[in-house]
């Protein structure tokens, strides 16, 4: 028999076991991308993960270096105490939209003005996925959530928050981008922003952030096919996907 | 070794300094602003981590991220921003870090004001946040005692990999006092369970979320194990003059001192009085009290509260004396005289 050639494995930072996501649900992607990139930068034995409250919690499960617990949007805080003291490690939280954009708002915030060189992979997926389908801060106007049963009134409850907007604006920053999954050259672009939010971290660059358009079928009551239309048709143009700021030192990174 | 001044809040500062604080953060709250000032000057200048975070919530968090990571790490407010820390001080005891958290404290409920006060002795010793644990509570009653007393907390958070809580009033953290600082060789244990990166080893992780009650309720045994070997060991307190006391006072921190005075004027009067001064609050060194029941008649509580160490004290008594009380309420301290008038009516009531 001939020799095969390994032409695609599972990714050493990634563990071997099936996840307790949802049918179509696109936290998976994601977290491979990441496995991927940390295997690729060679970074898997001194990377510290942080896993939120919500349903990427059990990411610890998933991935295979060492990760943390942070309560509800505490994450960038706790990542701020683990580099200060433990500056050689490469730190990254991985957080939800109820978590980052919500109740952790002041944590995020502040760790990208004070340029905490940390990574943040944010997935927004316009819903609280684990407490069942609630309004979250990045709801569309209209969306229907079991706290909006009647679809989000503006009036009532707001306007949606633009995460990569915002902190564009801080000066600390210094790579925000906005991307998405829901197709294989999505995919890709993705992949190639979470690999450019690492290596800022790895040159000492500051805060780095990708916010990752995300779907959440099951809460959204779609089929994950669905689900990735909605996303494309309704989310991208209230989300418009894009470099949000990359300093000129990002831009110059091999 | 020669004495300096210090002020409460700063040597306390210098004092986690000498036992090898990696990394403190904090957010200014009145009256211990002092020691987050001192560490935003000396940290920097010895390479070690300080962040002023966004809040106490923030801040508690930072602690976390770094004993998550095995570094020893330290935060301090006042009764309003230790509130607002009794979410990561949950966390800490679920993830058994060890971190310090320095409380001194002030007048409340709400805002209250920067007056002295002992009335975040429930919110310390009976857990504070959710779910059921026990920070370690040590409570000073000078400078020089803050100092052994921070130390000491560095060496318990480690050795049990539990949250410690310096647990002081305003006057503690604001007064001045001659005191030798120790040199001090820090000597963490090592700390395999760290998040320092999984070379040559499997991966490690911190946590406190079990999902299914068998697993969780596993957790909370080991936990509760842990807390029965801390009270079992790590009891401390004081005594004086308690040789022949028939009136015992239990008075901690800034009172248990008003007391000493007040008990000094009154033993030159004949009365058989002495000084219980609980050093741990948590553990409570119930066991040492206890056994001073047989020469009490009555134990004779004090507190800048309206009754919150009483309870421990009862509990220890066990009705077998009886147990009275004088509070003082919104920052106020007493002042010798008036806890000598309360000696003078326990002798003419109890001591015959």
């Amino acid at each position: 028999m001939p020799e095969g050639k390994v032409v695609f494995a599972r990714p050493e930072a990634l563990e071997e076991t099936s996840t307790h996501y949802c049918p179509g649900c696109t936290h998976g992607i994601i977290h491979r991308l990441i496995a991927e990139v940390i295997d690729e930068l060679g970074i898997r034995e001194k990377t510290v993960g942080i896993a939120p409250v919500g349903c990427a919690v059990l990411a610890y499960h998933y991935f295979n270096f060492d990760t943390a617990e942070a309560a509800h949007g505490r994450a960038p805080a706790v990542a701020t105490g683990m580099k200060r003291v433990t500056p050689d490690n490469v730190i990254f939280t991985y957080q939800g939209d109820g978590d980052l954009a919500a109740i952790g708002t002041a944590e995020i915030v502040h760790a990208a003005s004070r340029g905490e060189n940390i990574t943040v992979i944010f997935v927004n997926n316009a819903v609280f996925g684990m407490t069942g389908g609630q309004m979250a801060p990045t709801t569309l106007p209209g969306q229907v959530t079991t706290s909006t049963p009647t679809g989000r009134d503006v009036k009532l409850a707001g306007y949606p928050v633009k995460v990569s907007e915002i902190l564009s604006q801080t000066t600390g920053a210094a790579y925000i981008v906005r991307r998405t999954v829901s197709q294989p050259k999505y995919i890709r672009s993705c992949k190639k922003a979470i690999k450019t939010a690492f290596q800022t971290q790895l040159a000492g660059l500051g805060f780095s952030l990708v916010e990752i358009l995300s779907t959440c079928s099951t809460n959204w009551g779609m089929s994950p096919i669905e689900a990735l239309k909605w996303l494309e048709e309704n989310m991208i143009p209230y989300y418009p996907l894009g470099d949000y700021k990359v300093i000129d030192e990002v831009k110059a990174l091999p | 070794m020669a004495k300096i001044l210090m002020k409460g809040n700063e040597a306390i500062a210098e004092a986690a300094i000498r036992a090898g604080c990696d990394g403190y953060f904090g957010y200014p709250i009145t009256p211990q602003t002092e020691l987050l000032e001192y560490m935003s000057k000396r940290m920097p200048e010895l390479g070690r981590a300080f962040v002023q975070g966004e809040s106490e919530v923030a801040s508690i968090n930072m602690v976390l991220g770094a004993a998550a990571v095995g570094k020893r790490a330290m935060t301090s407010s006042s009764s309003p921003g230790i509130s607002l820390k009794q979410e990561g001080i949950s966390y800490l005891a679920g993830n058994e870090l060890p971190a310090v958290i320095v409380n001194i404290m002030r007048g409340g409920p709400g805002l209250g004001n920067v007056q002295p006060s002992q009335s975040d002795y429930f919110q310390a010793t009976k857990g504070g946040g959710h779910g059921d644990y026990f920070p370690i509570v040590l409570a000073p009653s000078t400078v020089q005692e803050a100092i052994d007393l921070t130390i000491l907390a560095f060496e318990l958070a480690d050795k049990y990999r539990n949250p410690a809580m310096i647990l002081g009033d305003g006057s503690i953290g604001q007064i001045m006092e001659p005191v030798e600082l120790p040199e001090v060789e820090p000597k963490p244990p090592a700390k395999p369970w760290a998040l320092t990166g999984c070379k040559g080893r499997e991966k490690n992780i911190i946590r406190s979320l079990y999902l299914l009650a068998g697993p969780l309720e596993a957790r909370n045994i080991i936990l509760q194990k842990k807390y029965r070997e801390i009270e079992a060991h790590e009891q401390r307190h004081a005594e004086f003059m308690l040789e022949g006391a028939e009136i015992i006072i239990v008075a901690y921190g800034t009172v248990g001192r008003v007391a000493q005075t007040a008990i000094a004027k009154a033993r030159d009067e004949g009365i058989p009085v002495g000084l219980f001064r609980p050093i741990t609050l948590y553990p409570y060194p119930k066991d040492a009290m206890s056994s001073r029941t047989d020469q009490a008649k009555v134990f004779l509580v004090l507190e800048m509260s309206a009754g919150q160490m009483l309870e421990d004290v009862q509990l220890a008594v066990q009705g077998k004396v009886p147990v009275e009380f004088q509070g003082w309420l919104g920052g106020r301290v007493p002042t010798p005289s008036e806890v000598t008038e309360k000696i003078e009516e326990m002798a003419k009531k109890y001591v015959k």
